[in-house]
């Protein structure tokens, strides 16, 4: 078992999401930044999918009870083993006992713990991700114990990689939206020549940016809306869906965030700024 | 049947939008819903679709998508959708509300806007069948069509933080069933005891896109009862089988 013993600002499980549920209204959810979960549990030599933890901004403290593997990946939130500092994207082994805590945020937003064989917690319409009310929790409490497996060897086909950098990008790689040929000439003149920050209002559903844009009289039906839908409401606001968003929508859809910049976008905190770059 | 000229667009890396006319129109939803099955016909790997109102959203999890092989391949589908044997199944569903005040917050203020009698209001609700359009925004949410205009009233003016899950309210064109506790704007007129969605199922939501509602006023000892059957598991909606 692994013991929560602080939960930190915001700590879930997520796998890579739930799917074949989009036609009753069911969030894809899954870790925000998939990049860095697919490289710690490659690294592990573990499904993709295994299920890891997403730590937001502030880390938990965590005990495990039976030895096992780690890897650490996405953003770099100081953390020790033991009050030992330990590196992300390590293999790095775990025994009875020891304390998994984090400190200063260093860069990025979301880091996350995967385990040898994904923890293993009970899955709902077919994923582990954590979202309520389809989970019975959004996120994890003190005392919460999570299940794994106990792993007393493994010898790693690599036991590290090179540090990602991908949250250090300044820019968003978009396509172009189901409703871009709305935008006017002053839309899009602001759209890619400014640059946006995010706002306070961001989370697993969506990133509210700060800046306003021109508004629009468009109205529009409702319809389908994937993560990293870039949203722009009458009064001119921008809004970019991620993992929890809801499967569908009324503002007009102007952008598309590329895979890739999904976890780039991830990895931002409010007052992060970036542009966005059309494909 | 007749065709409608389709516009299907590129949406990300690995979806595709395809759109008809932009109107709300039952004749639209059943050619959307004919091809659905057509393109299921295909046994494609890894596609997700979702319908809404004069869209349908297919969403690859598999793999990056081309954009030019799919796009023949849903036109080509499209003319064929009419080949299909396989007649999708429709229900009618009744669905019970009690529309006593406890629940109905907003009742006695929405018979004095619109001019209703409470009885003549839970009449109305009760007597039509709602087309579902569409499920989306939480799970298990139902965009239902065919609201008389005599009990089309506007959203309230600041949305609440917090409604009841089953809460049934009205805003514009618009009557629906909140599944879970959410913020929101609409004007609630009573509840329903049954659970919309339940993650526990494998058919989570009974409902699908292209069925019908139809509410019944239920009094709150029915209301208590089905509440339980509903938290249980027990309770079965009933449903009339609509295409023959």
């Amino acid at each position: 078992m692994l013991k929560v013993l602080k939960s930190g600002f915001f700590t879930s499980i997520q796998d890579l999401g739930r799917l074949g549920y989009r036609d009753m209204g069911v969030p894809v959810s899954g870790a925000m930044d998939s990049h860095s979960v697919k490289k710690a549990n490659l690294l592990l030599d573990n499904d993709p999918d295994a299920a890891v933890l997403e730590i937001t901004m502030t880390g938990p403290t965590l005990l495990f009870e039976t030895p096992t593997f780690i890897c650490l990946s996405g953003a770099n939130l100081s953390p020790a083993l033991n009050n030992e500092p330990i590196e992300n994207y390590k293999v790095i082994k775990v025994l009875k006992g020891d304390i998994l805590s984090y400190g200063k945020l260093e860069n990025g937003f979301r880091t996350y713990l995967a385990i040898k064989g994904g923890f293993h917690t009970t899955k709902v319409l077919g994923s582990r991700s954590q979202y309520f009310p389809v989970t019975k929790y959004r996120c994890l409490k003190d005392r919460n114990e999570i299940d794994y497996e106990e792993t007393a060897s493994f010898s790693p086909i690599i036991s590290g990689i090179k540090m990602d950098s991908h949250f250090d990008m300044d820019y968003l790689e978009v396509y172009k939206g189901p409703e871009f040929s709305i935008l006017s000439d002053n839309q899009l003149a602001s759209l890619f020549s400014k640059s946006f920050s995010v706002s306070k209002a961001n989370n697993r559903m969506a990133y509210q940016l700060s800046e306003l844009i021109e508004g629009h009289k468009n109205s529009m039906l409702t319809s389908g809306t994937l993560p990293g839908t870039v949203q722009l409401t009458s009064a001119g606001r921008l809004i970019i869906l991620m993992k929890d968003s809801q499967t569908t929508g009324g503002y007009p859809r102007i952008l598309q965030l590329s895979m890739a910049s999904i976890n780039v976008l991830a990895q931002k905190k409010s007052g992060d700024t970036f542009s966005f770059k059309l494909l | 049947m007749k065709s409608y000229p389709i516009n299907i667009k590129q949406y990300g890396q690995n979806s595709v939008l395809v759109e008809w006319p932009n109107i709300v129109d039952e004749a639209i939803l059943e050619d959307i819903l004919q091809f659905v099955e057509s393109f299921k016909n295909l046994n494609l790997a890894g596609w997700e679709m979702s319908a809404a109102y004069n869209s349908l959203t297919l969403v690859n999890s598999k793999e990056e998508v081309n954009f030019e092989n799919i796009e023949k391949l849903i036109l080509e589908c499209y003319s064929k959708r009419m080949d299909s044997k396989v007649k999708n199944e429709r229900f009618l569903w009744k669905i019970p509300v009690c529309y006593d005040v406890d629940f109905g917050i907003d009742i006695e203020e929405v018979s004095k806007t619109l001019k209703l009698s409470i009885k003549e209001l839970i009449e109305l609700h009760t007597s039509f069948k709602y087309t579902v359009y569409g499920i989306g925004f939480l799970p298990g949410f139902m965009y239902l069509g065919g609201l008389p205009a005599t009990l089309e009233i506007p959203r309230r003016k600041e949305p609440r933080l917090a409604v009841a899950k089953g809460s049934v309210g009205l805003a514009s064109k618009q009557t629906g069933i909140y599944p879970q506790d959410s913020p929101g704007g609409w004007n609630i007129i009573g509840s329903c005891p049954i659970p919309i969605f339940n993650p526990k199922l494998e058919k989570p939501c009974f409902v699908n896109v292209g069925d019908k509602i139809q509410f019944y006023k239920i009094s709150r000892a029915e209301y208590d009862l089905h509440k339980i059957e509903g938290e249980v598991g027990i309770y079965k909606p009933e449903k009339i089988a609509l295409n023959a």
